[in-house]
């Protein structure tokens, strides 16, 4: 036999659960812990480059391991923060078209800042 | 057919509680990760200028040292250094230790501490106090 858990009413409401609920909070746990050891290097890093001329800044972005773990932090933080964000739209904006289109803006933004740091990085890596 | 809700009774909104220094924290965590994400633009825009043009470069560098980049610069720390420390203190949470009302109470005022004395500390180092050599 078997065993429906769900109230009648919900089944007719059909609305389900969350959908994706379990993926975001994953991910914000991994890109959390993934951002521990990038923040510390991060900080690390901008106190050695705090005051420091152009010359000196893109020798260090030039070096490969300083553009790899640079990256990877700036795509990290991002997905990090669109998650967050994401959250905090659906907290705070009760109108369902201002939410959508805040959720949007937050994932283009996103991903134009990736693209264009990654591509900077790759751009002097390469050179050009 | 129209599926009526009920008015129900709400819960007791944020004025009706005493402020105290969890719930302040928890609040911090959100205002800095906004603060972060926000933030994200300057870095980029750092990287881009460093790569493409010294007068971008110059330019970016001057306005990170006036008053107002001092300030953006200093915010932006401390919101990276506290949204870290906390978020570790969320990690620690999600694995159900440090749940006690108590615990609660004296991890907030470490986190704190913590956050403020690093932030402190990374400034120091990099030659941030007095006057803004950057």
């Amino acid at each position: 036999m078997k065993y429906e858990y769900r109230t009648p009413l919900s089944i007719a409401r059909g609305l389900g659960s969350s959908k994706d609920g379990l993926g975001h909070w994953w991910m914000q746990r991994l890109t959390s812990i993934a951002l521990v050891p990038l923040v510390l290097w991060f900080v690390v890093s901008i106190i050695a480059l705090a005051g420091q001329d152009r010359g000196h800044v893109l020798t260090w972005l030039q070096s490969p391991i300083h553009g790899v773990v640079l990256s990877l932090f700036l795509i990290t933080a991002l997905y990090h923060a669109n998650l967050g964000l994401q959250a905090i739209f659906e907290d705070y904006i009760q109108a369902r078209w201002l939410q959508l289109s805040s959720r949007i803006a937050a994932d283009f933004a996103a991903v134009f800042l990736g693209f264009a740091g990654v591509f900077a990085l790759l751009r002097l890596a390469i050179g050009g | 057919m129209p599926m009526t809700t009920h008015e129900r009774p709400l819960s007791p909104h944020l004025q009706i509680y005493k402020v105290e220094l969890p719930m302040l924290l928890s609040g911090l965590h959100r205002i800095t990760g906004i603060a972060l994400s926000v933030g994200s633009i300057l870095l980029v825009a750092w990287i881009s200028s460093a790569v493409y043009s010294a007068e971008a470069f110059a330019s970016m560098n001057r306005f990170l040292g006036g008053y107002i980049g001092q300030f953006v610069l200093f915010g932006w720390t401390f919101s990276l250094i506290y949204h870290s420390v906390s978020g570790v203190r969320h990690l620690i949470w999600d694995t159900g230790r440090l749940l006690e009302v108590r615990q609660i109470y004296s991890s907030s005022k470490i986190v704190l501490t913590i956050a403020i004395v690093l932030t402190l500390l990374a400034w120091i180092l990099a030659g941030g106090f007095p006057g803004g050599g950057a």
